[in-house]
């Protein structure tokens, strides 16, 4: 009879490492919450025996990659659409401006350039971020966190000047076609902006207050992804919407 | 024999009780821990207890959908019916589609998808336990929302595509259509986390040897519909958004008067639709891919070609929606563009007739009503599928577009292809997931009043739309229709009659879901000597799947563990499968660790109907969902995925485990 | 014995040359790190570039060019930007290849999808 099951895993080892780069894959083979709180459990899993799912090493999961990279990396790509979408429509509406000055009177290239160029440094402190957390550099990654969210704040700050000044000189929400669909795309963008400031400071205080449970350098990752993301979402924006038309 | 149990400290074994202080969750709530009672199901995470709970609340839904299916057909019986005024009437197509399309179809695969794919890969559970929790609630709660505009003033009155501008406040004054927009936003959330979860589960969580072409094939099957899912669900929330925009706000994108063009919605709504339909039916396909091999005792013929099809099915897709839209206007070019696409994507589904055709010849053949469903399906499907090219080419469609031939048309691949295909399911698996047999008998007689009922309802649908029978027609006159054959009167009868032989033939499934319940008979290990490895597990499963994850050689793995073939090349049992659950239990693992229940899934998904309900009547209940939102969002984010041990209670009576396997059924 | 040594060596960095990406030497950490990349100063020069290319994308919307060209340009640049921020800052270019398929299969699906729906509205066409 063929032997088809799997060998049982091995005795208890002492389980020294639970604090420090734990699982990745938290929710199948549980961790530890805090440090050094689970000494006495042995094992961690009821697979092969690895305690490192998909983690760093990730050679416990069937593809070796981390489950929270791809589930993140496929949200991104489902994100495509959504701003596809977002984008189309203005596109197709971006001519419709009966009752309020056209895109070029309106948009102030120097100002979208300056919070554009602000935008696209705080990618780079948030890959510093990533970078000191991979180091496990808690200090210089909240800071480099924290410089990001400030970046990104800046840019929130500029686009709700813009915004007003846009509100003043005739063009609202109701307007028109153009209206309407200007400010969905950059407010969808806006508040994408701003949920990422949120996750930001929220895990600089959970770095702070070391209650990140998991690895902390993929947390810092996931959330660095997605603030790129919005980034690149800018980066075509910023084309398509405001320098195009000029 | 490992049982899951819950983490055992030296304090716990030595049976004193422990100081008990609340986890790291914010400081405040102590993790729910309840291994029994209605506390067990509520915060679970567990997905069979998910996938079952998707099953109940999906089956609601269709009895919903089908009375109001009935309701439709009592109107439609008679010339100058009164049974419904026209305003009503229109509520209740708008509701029946919505309904049956995203509160029964979509969630009933999700419930067969939850429950079997962790099982068939050999895995413990999907990747994001409380994620797959969190998108149960999230429909539930939606489709909760959506229904309880029947009693705010209105249900949805614009047909389930909902086209502009027709969906305006101008035109559609009541709030029916913000809960259709808000309601299919809420449920489109747990769409869209549930695709995440299932393709991050298949690409990771496999059994060691499982490569993906080793994978069974309904596993497949949801991989391609998830991936449809991921890419489709964020078009439709788009299309949503203008539309609430719209409503609520004051935006333009459908004000005609300014500008804005009709097609605009179209266009978003089919690019998610189209998806949409191959989302409902590969489920149903995948089902059947798995049924007909095991009744007809044979491999399933050319398993690569039923996989690359349903990709490409999935993958062609997305490039037909427009022919939703042939007489919308668009041109001749683009007409023709999608003529020939739409053609072209008939193939991938013939293959698999082909496929499953070739299963079956040969084969010694068992006629159980799970096999019955399945061989439905292929002959219900491909009436449906052979309209449906009438379609595809577009003059034709130009005259059969908005009649009763499409109605009839989408009827058969739905209901006679992807509800026959999960009745297929419910036979097969029943004793799986519930540790019992569904009546034989009841189920032939379940089987033949829905194929009589089916074909009777939507057959003649056929001639009465090629008569001219326009669709959400809400009155016909007694002169309508030609005469002898073509007799509309006639005809609208007939259907009607149909209509309430099916539901009788539901109702007879119901008798025999209440039967077995009641029957104290417990299934056999493994009672249709099936091929792949959900069935190497206990009926029901335990809570941890496998007492040891097994190393997979073959598709197919279970059945090639109980036969292998012998030098002259003839099949030979091997094993049975109380030896293989014997050999399983003896290499049990120690310490399985399961993720523990939570709170947060279910208190998030509760805060989204109240930022709805807040959008439609009250901008102040707004602003308190979306506190609860974010409240519950950092709650779930600090807690760790298996519970500490500070938030069990101490055990009782110094027994060293006070946890129980809970009772299902 | 050392023109032997000598030459393993060189042996030895060619191999490591080989390893990481040409052009990149000076700043990609040693190779054998599960985690390539490139460095701080790497990316500080990565996001120097990106600055320069978007002082030009303004740049030419003051210039006065042919359509054509303008348009060219202009998207030419946002898609270099655009990659260039995908496959360094978010290490598309390091990691495994399943991530790049997942991403760029919802970017060209998007990009496809809604190009054929805003060519039925004949958006690309001369007004």
């Amino acid at each position: 009879m063929a032997d088809t099951v799997a060998p049982t895993t091995p005795a208890s080892e002492p389980d020294t490492t639970a604090s420090i780069d734990l699982a990745t894959t938290p929710d199948i083979h549980g961790q530890s919450p805090t440090p050094g709180a689970h000494d006495d459990h042995a094992d961690h899993h009821g697979y092969d025996g690895h305690d490192d799912h998909g983690g760093e090493h990730g050679h416990a999961t069937s593809t070796g990659l981390s489950n929270n990279k791809l589930a993140m990396w496929m949200f991104l790509g489902s994100e495509c659409l959504l701003f596809g979408g977002l984008i189309s429509t203005y596109m197709l509406y971006r001519g419709r401006h009966e009752g309020s000055p056209s895109p070029s009177q309106l948009y102030n290239i120097p100002l979208t350039s300056v919070s554009s160029f602000v935008l696209l440094m705080s990618s780079l402190t948030m890959v510093l971020a990533v970078s000191s957390a991979q180091r496990h550099d808690d200090r210089n990654t909240s800071t480099w966190l924290t410089v990001t969210a400030l970046l990104g704040a800046t840019f929130v700050g500029a686009q709700v000047f813009e915004f007003t000044e846009f509100y003043h000189e005739g063009l609202g929400f109701t307007t028109n076609l153009f209206g309407s669909s200007f400010f969905t795309l950059t407010g969808f963008h806006g508040v994408h902006v701003t949920v990422g400031i949120v996750m930001l400071m929220a895990l600089v205080g959970m770095i702070n207050r070391n209650k990140i449970p998991g690895n902390k350098a993929e947390v810092v990752e996931m959330i660095g992804l997605y603030w790129h993301f919005v980034d690149i979402v800018w980066i075509v924006i910023f084309t398509l919407v405001y320098l195009i038309p000029s | 024999m490992a049982i899951a149990e819950r983490p055992l400290t030296p304090a716990l074994a030595r049976g004193g009780s422990t100081l008990v202080t609340p986890s790291s969750s914010l400081g405040a709530f102590r993790r729910p821990v309840s291994t029994t009672g209605w506390r067990s199901w509520v915060f679970t995470v567990d997905h069979k207890k998910l996938g079952i709970m998707y099953g109940v609340c999906a089956f609601t839904f269709f009895i919903l959908g089908g009375c109001e299916a009935l309701l439709i057909r009592l109107q439609l019986a008679a010339g100058e019916s009164k049974v419904l005024s026209a305003h009503a009437y229109n509520q209740m197509f708008t509701m029946h589609a919505t309904t049956m399309i995203f509160l029964f179809v979509m969630p009933m695969a999700a419930a067969f998808g939850n429950y079997l794919v962790p099982l068939q890969i050999g895995a413990r559970d999907v990747a994001f336990p409380r994620l797959n929790a969190f998108g149960f609630w999230c429909f539930l709660v939606g489709g909760i929302f959506l229904n309880t505009s029947w009693f705010l003033g209105g249900a949805s009155d614009s047909g389930w595509f909902a086209y502009a501008p027709n969906t305006s406040v101008a035109f559609s004054p009541s709030h029916g259509v913000d809960f259709w927009a808000l309601g299919l936003q809420i449920t489109g959330i747990a769409s869209l986390t549930g695709a995440i979860n299932l393709i991050v589960t298949v690409l990771n969580m496999r059994a060691p040897g499982m490569s993906l072409m080793k994978m069974p094939i309904f596993s497949w099957m949801i991989l391609v519909v998830q991936f449809l899912l991921l890419f489709a669900v964020p078009v439709i929330t788009v299309a949503l958004f203008l539309l609430m925009f719209q409503r609520n706000f004051g935006a333009a994108f459908f004000t005609v008067d300014k500008g804005a063009d009709p097609l605009l919605w179209q266009h978003l709504f089919w690019i998610f639709g189209h998806p949409e339909v191959y989302i409902l039916i590969l489920p149903s396909f995948g089902i059947v891919s798995e049924v007909l091999p095991v009744f007809a005792r044979k491999p399933l013929f050319g398993y690569k070609f039923v996989v690359f099809s349903g990709a490409a099915i999935g993958f062609l897709g997305w490039g037909v929606w427009a022919h939703h839209m042939f007489a919308s206007g668009l041109g001749p070019v683009s007409v023709a563009v999608f003529s020939v696409a739409t053609m072209a994507i008939a193939l991938p589904t013939g293959v698999k007739i082909v496929n499953w055709t070739m299963t079956l010849w040969g084969g010694k053949l068992h006629f159980t009503t799970a096999m019955l469903f399945a061989i439905g399906l292929i002959i219900e499907f491909t009436i449906g599928g052979l309209s449906g090219v009438t379609h595809s080419v577009s003059p034709s469609d130009t005259q059969q577009t908005d009649t009763y031939y499409v109605v009839a048309h989408f009827h058969y691949v739905l209901f006679g292809g992807a509800v026959f295909g999960l009745f297929a399911g419910f036979y097969y698996w029943w004793p799986k997931v519930f540790g019992k047999m569904l009546s034989e008998r009841l189920g032939k007689w379940n089987f033949w009043l829905m194929v009589i009922g089916m074909n009777l309802t939507f057959g003649p649908m056929h001639i009465l739309g090629l008569q001219g029978q326009p669709r959400r027609m809400v009155v016909w006159t007694k002169f309508r229709g030609g005469d002898g054959f073509f007799n509309g009167a006639f005809w609208n009868l007939v259907a009607t009659i149909g209509s309430f032989i099916l539901a009788l033939g539901i109702l007879v499934f119901i008798i025999n879901v209440f039967k077995t319940w009641r029957s104290p008979a417990l299934a056999p290990g493994d009672p249709w000597d099936a091929r792949t490895l959900e069935w190497l597990t206990t009926n029901p499963p335990k809570e941890h799947n496998f007492d040891v994850i097994p190393v997979v050689h073959s598709l197919d793995e279970f059945f090639h563990l109980k036969y292998a073939e012998d030098d002259a090349g003839d099949l030979q049992k091997v094993a049975d499968y109380e030896q293989l659950m014997e050999e399983q239990e003896a290499k049990a693992d120690k310490h399985i660790h399961l993720p523990s229940p939570s709170y947060w899934p279910v208190v998030l998904a509760v805060g989204l109907p109240i930022i709805a309900y807040g959008i439609i009547f009250s901008h102040v209940l707004a602003v308190v969902g979306a506190a609860i939102v974010i409240l519950a969002a950092f709650g779930w984010s600090l807690e760790p995925s298996v519970a500490p041990e500070s938030d069990y209670d101490p055990p009782v009576g110094g027994e060293p485990t006070t946890k129980e396997l809970a009772p299902l059924g | 014995m050392s023109s032997e040594t000598t030459e393993i060596q060189r042996q030895i960095s060619h191999a490591v040359d080989n390893l990481v990406e040409p052009g990149h030497t000076v700043d990609e950490p040693a190779s054998g790190d599960h985690k390539h990349g490139l460095t701080d100063i790497g990316y500080v020069k990565v996001a120097a570039m990106l600055a320069l290319m978007t002082a030009l994308e303004v740049t030419l919307t003051y210039l006065d060019l042919p359509g054509g060209v303008f348009m060219t340009a202009l998207l030419g640049l946002m898609v270099l930007k655009f990659w260039t921020v995908v496959s360094y800052f978010m290490h598309l270019k390091f990691d495994n290849p399943i991530f790049t398929k997942l991403f760029y299969t919802g970017l060209i699906l998007a990009v496809l999808v809604y190009s054929a729906a805003l060519l039925t509205f004949q958006f690309f066409s001369p007004s």
